[in-house]
């Protein structure tokens, strides 16, 4: 009875309430992740290609072993705001991958990729990834970096209206992926478990991903831990958020619009009003033609 | 109120048509020449501003049904298509769903006037129960459109709410497995949800325009709280009204498009991103903003029925208003204490909707409980008792009289305008 255990939980949770807090504040709360400065941040905030490209080689080479990117077609990858490569470019990636299809004869086949094709996912089905995965199947990626975040807090969340600051996801995907550490001694890391210090709880499924000098870089970036936790982050920004540049630049144009248009029908109620502020013993409710009396 | 002018049609066809359908008239009549108080402030906007978001959300809702799959396997993925694969179709998603965030924004900067002008009272019932039911329609619409994206917060979301069903004694479970098409939140669910989805924004058009005939029968009121008596204190609607109502409309907008633009995400909920999965409970159940001070007085209640009691009773509280509010004094301009006690609810609202987006424990609960009670004792103690002992200051005889006594002397150069008020 799900139902019966979600009221439970939220209608008698006011009742163990005073209890709570001390189990909340554990010896091994999770730090708040520590924030980066990302290129696509801010009003005229931008994906840079470079660095769209060097995390999409990190995807291709280390994530997509486990994670899917079934939201993200192949021919995206050549559309404007993205990481730059030509429709031939996107193309040949395609052509790299094998899509399950069923030919004309009516077989199932596995044929090379087309632009307009998605990324297949590495396993067949959940299951089969959960059961190669320790129970678990891993999440897909495509909107990872909307569908994290942490706790801003009071005034925080509020001060994050004006600066415009929304890069949470971005913030613990990166930290998540530099936070592998030694459990502390303390610590009863259950088994399968990977001590991570910004992960919920500590204990996550995905073994430590990226390590210095793992994958190659063709642009002489440098083959850091810390340079591919950007980069790929940036690349999983762009996934989920393919029109963010568009966004942005349109959104400049409408708010300069608006700007003009609102100052402009200001001083027109101004003038409209200023016969009523002047002269109101004047005013008359209607022009007098229009009377019917 | 005299002479309501009429129309006078001037081209042959229009006397033609409007022997046959006067709707031109009507329109004039209504929205041009209607006789609207002359000191109306800018918190009178919201109310256009209003008809505006409903218009914008059953036009961006209307399109975004073309490319959007209402079925619990296809839902996420299609709402996934409609940002990368549908042209503009990032704009058109995050314009409604920011838009429904907005409309709420609106709402309640017109409730809060209401309150605080005393619109409620003699003879605005009806117009104020109207708005009630109004805002009770755009509160069960906001929560089924958030179902459909089918995400964690959709699904768990939609999961919480209904359940409140089952606190009906007897036959409750029976009624929550009739609203959810089975035994649990599925399929059937997010159909049925879609279509009411679809429904109930053309059942708030209907209501609005009762609304907006009620208001029309009894006039708005405005800053002063007192009727106008003569042409002196009143403007025609067009150009007066309608110009700084086009004013404001525009700046709203502004703060529309900073969401929608910049911020996109930020009125959501990162775990809506997360493909719906009934193994996996949120660790945060938590509403959208605007229901939040509900949520929090919901939980405040350490009892199942009673909490839902008390949620739907915080929202029908406000239709027995009218009554509630002894005060024959409209306005809160000339009732000092109950300007002081007006604020005080405004702070208590804020601070319930604060707390019902914190865990229900320790010091939240408590604080959930105090401000429950002070939400009730406004409309049940405050408010009736304080009509009675208040001494309120003197009205002044006409709209007018109040408009000049502001301090313009006539044939002086217009002031500079001021924050918040004007006329």
């Amino acid at each position: 009875m799900i139902k019966r255990a979600i009221l439970a939980l939220v209608l008698t949770a006011p009742l163990g309430a005073f209890a709570a807090p001390a189990s909340a504040q554990d010896a091994h709360s999770t730090p708040v992740p520590p924030k980066q400065s990302w290129s696509f941040a801010g009003p005229l905030g931008k994906y840079q290609p470079a660095q769209l490209q060097r995390g999409f080689k990190i995807y291709k080479e280390v994530c997509s072993s486990c994670h899917s990117l079934s939201q993200v077609s192949f021919r995206s990858l050549a559309d404007a705001g993205g990481p730059g490569y030509s429709p031939a470019q996107a193309a040949a990636v395609a052509a790299e991958y094998k899509i399950k299809d069923i030919s004309d004869a009516g077989e199932p086949i596995e044929r090379a990729g087309r632009p307009a094709d998605r990324f297949p996912a590495p396993f067949a089905n959940e299951k089969a990834a959960a059961a190669a995965n320790g129970g678990v199947a891993p999440p897909d990626l495509s909107v990872m970096a909307k569908a994290r975040t942490y706790e801003r807090g009071f005034p925080w969340f509020l001060v994050d209206i004006f600066t415009q600051f929304q890069e949470q996801g971005p913030d613990y995907i990166s930290a998540l992926l530099k936070g592998y550490e030694d459990a502390p001694k303390d610590f009863q890391l259950p088994s399968g478990g990977n001590y991570n210090k910004y992960f919920a709880g500590h204990s996550i499924a995905m073994p430590k991903p990226l390590s210095d000098g793992q994958v190659t870089y063709d642009d002489g970036s440098p083959a850091t831990l810390d340079q591919y936790s950007k980069d790929i982050t940036a690349f999983l920004m762009w996934t989920a958020e393919p029109h963010l540049m568009a966004r942005k630049r349109l959104g400049l144009q409408v708010m300069f619009f608006l700007l003009v248009l609102s100052g402009l029908l200001y001083f027109t109620k101004k003038k409209i009003w200023t016969q009523v502020k002047l002269h109101p013993e004047q005013l008359q409710a209607r022009p007098p033609t229009e009377y019917k009396h | 109120m005299s002479g309501h002018s009429t129309y006078q049609p001037q081209s042959a066809f229009m006397k033609w048509m409007e022997r046959r359908l006067p709707i031109a008239g009507l329109v004039y009549s209504s929205f041009i020449a209607y006789p609207t108080p002359r000191n109306l402030n800018y918190w009178w906007t919201f109310g256009g501003i209003l008809s505006f978001m409903l218009v914008a959300q059953i036009i961006t809702g209307v399109v975004l049904v073309m490319h959007y799959t209402p079925h619990a396997d296809m839902a996420f993925n299609s709402v996934e298509h409609i940002m990368r694969d549908v042209n503009y179709g990032w704009l058109l998603r995050y314009l409604h769903s920011n838009g429904a965030s907005m409309f709420f924004v609106a709402v309640y900067i017109h409730m809060f006037r209401g309150l605080y002008y005393g619109s409620y009272k003699e003879p605005r019932e009806v117009l104020w129960i109207l708005g009630v039911i109004l805002y009770l329609l755009m509160m069960a619409t906001g929560f089924l459109g958030y179902t459909l994206p089918w995400g964690q917060m959709s699904f768990w979301g939609a999961t919480v709410i209904t359940n409140f069903f089952s606190a009906i004694p007897g036959v409750g479970e029976t009624v929550v497995t009739w609203l959810w098409g089975g035994f649990s939140v599925g399929n059937p669910t997010l159909q049925r949800f879609f279509s009411l989805h679809y429904l109930l924004p053309f059942v708030i058009a209907g209501v609005v325009v009762l609304h907006v005939w009620a208001l029309h029968a009894v006039g708005q009121n405005n800053p002063a709280g007192i009727e106008p008596k003569t042409d002196k204190d009143v403007v025609a609607f067009t150009p007066y009204a309608t110009s700084k109502d086009a004013f404001m409309m525009v700046a709203f907008c502004m703060v529309y498009a900073w969401f929608v633009f910049y911020t996109p995400n930020y009125l959501g909920h990162a775990d809506n991103y997360i493909p719906a999965n009934p193994a996996v409970t949120p660790a945060h159940i938590v509403p959208e903003w605007y229901y939040l001070p509900f949520y929090a007085i919901l939980r405040a209640i350490p009892d199942k029925l009673f909490g839902v009691l008390a949620m739907v009773a915080s929202i029908v509280v406000l239709a027995f208003l009218p009554w509630l509010d002894t005060s024959k004094v409209r306005s809160a301009r000339y009732r000092p204490l109950y300007r002081q006690f007006f604020w005080v609810f405004v702070a208590v609202c804020l601070g319930l909707g604060w707390l019902g987006a914190k865990p229900a424990e320790g010091g939240y609960v408590l604080a959930s409980r105090i401000l429950t009670f002070y939400y009730f004792a406004h409309f049940l103690i405050i408010l009736p008792i304080l009509g009675k002992i208040e001494k309120t200051k003197p009205l002044p005889n006409s709209i007018a009289d109040s408009v000049l006594s502001e301090g313009v002397p006539i044939g002086a150069p217009a002031p500079a305008p001021r924050a918040g008020a004007s006329a």
